[in-house]
């Protein structure tokens, strides 16, 4: 293969057109380096060369997402190009959107090779790490050569269609892909030297990390609990009998909102769970034992809480994933909000 | 919001502010060894317990033990 071929994207702030003011350019071509793509020849060598620019406005992109693809893919497409390379953008939240989006689009329309690179907290991270190959980047372009230095290898082994390795050898950001592979120990020997590892207090690399789970300002405490009006939630899966909306056994896709107006116990004849993750038989007898509607009932009727609210919300909390849990307490909790429900009791299994 | 959970190491994980540790895991609020009344006093135990906790200031992630 001859020297690789590549378009290079970037916005109107890296071609030196502007700033925000400039934010609404329209895509715009030019032959050969524009910016940062000096810095990749300067890396790339012999082996490959941006062989034309793309320029356009981070608000013009976003809001005209359709448009601004369509015509940045027929640019690139003139060039006939082996790689396309956008950004890095950084921590600029609309250019790394636009970096990925476009990415995405052209490596699915031209069937080429695509690279990006962007701080970890981007949006446009989150948004195409699955779909694209994201670059892990500082946050300011401070660190323009550090990215690049990361950048040109991947984008070469990319272009001449070599073996990708692991993200944190390569220095992109994890895509959630799983692969097989040969490992030289067992996994019971590299689960021990692991664990002897972390007794040790030294460092070690884990084979399946836990997602990020963010964090939250506790509340201000309820002022007086004899006023309030409380409602419950929980994840061990409590439905009325026959699990009427068929919440799923694990890896729940729905929750539920169920009326307790009036119901004073939660009884073997009228509740049950839907939670596979557990056994069963215990909430199956007494559902109370899972969600304590009895007791908060008990509360209620002699004033220790202000009202029980009329409705539960319930999943199973089995193999959930963390983003579809948070969408679901997202919407609920809105719901929650504008019924005046003052603190919620969460139970899970 | 108070979590009500048996495995507490968990609802430190996930984030929760104000935790109670319950029974156990099938039955967080109850025990089916006891009898259905001795059973209602326990969970109305863990319940007022739970109350109690979203009646008190926390400035992080707090496990309400007894």
């Amino acid at each position: 293969m001859g020297k690789v071929r590549i378009v290079h994207y970037i916005n109107q702030f890296f071609a030196g057109i502007g700033g925000e003011e400039k934010a609404d350019y329209k895509p715009e071509v030019r032959e050969g380096v524009v910016g940062p793509g000096m810095e990749f020849n300067k890396k790339f060598g012999d082996d490959a060369e941006i062989v034309a620019t793309i320029i356009c406005g981070d608000s013009y992109f976003n809001e005209n997402l359709d448009e601004a693809k369509a015509e940045v893919i027929e640019m690139v497409k003139k060039y006939n190009p082996d790689l396309f390379i956008a950004g890095p953008a950084f921590n600029a939240g609309r250019y790394g959107v636009a970096c990925g989006a476009i990415a995405e689009a052209v490596e699915e329309e031209l069937k080429i090779p695509v690279l990006s690179g962007m701080y970890i907290e981007n949006p446009g991270a989150d948004m195409f790490k699955s779909s694209v190959y994201i670059v892990s980047t500082k946050n300011s372009a401070a660190g323009m050569r550090h990215a690049v230095k990361t950048m040109a290898p991947l984008a070469l082994k990319l272009a001449k269609g070599e073996a990708i390795g692991a993200p944190d050898a390569e220095g992109y950001i994890p895509r959630g892909i799983r692969k097989n592979y040969f490992a030289e120990k067992r996994g019971a020997q590299r689960a021990v030297e692991m664990l002897i590892k972390k007794l040790k207090g030294e460092t070690y690399i884990t084979e399946y990390p836990m997602p990020d789970f963010d964090r939250v300002e506790p509340n201000p405490a309820v002022k007086d609990i004899t006023k309030a009006k409380i409602a419950l939630v929980t994840s061990g899966g409590v439905v009325p009998k026959g699990n009427p909306d068929h919440i799923e056994a694990s890896s729940a896709s729905k929750y539920g909102k169920y009326s307790i107006a009036g119901v004073d116990d939660l009884t073997e004849e009228t509740y049950e769970t839907a939670h596979g993750g557990y056994d069963p038989i215990y909430c199956n007898q007494d559902s109370d034992r899972v969600l304590p509607v009895d007791v908060l009932r008990d509360l209620e009727k002699e004033g220790k809480i202000g009202k029980l609210h009329d409705f539960f919300y319930t999943t199973t909390g089995n193999g959930t994933g963390v983003k579809i849990s948070k969408s679901f307490a997202e919407t609920f909790s809105k719901e929650l909000v504008a019924d005046g429900v003052d603190a919620v009791v969460l139970t899970s299994t | 919001m108070v979590h009500m959970c048996t495995v507490t190491p968990i609802s430190l994980t996930v984030g929760a502010n104000r935790i109670i540790p319950t029974i156990a895991i099938p039955y967080p609020l109850g025990d089916p060894k006891l009898t259905k009344e001795e059973e209602k006093v326990l969970r109305r135990k863990l319940v007022e317990k739970a109350l109690k906790a979203l009646e008190t200031e926390v400035d992080g992630q707090t496990v309400f033990e007894d």
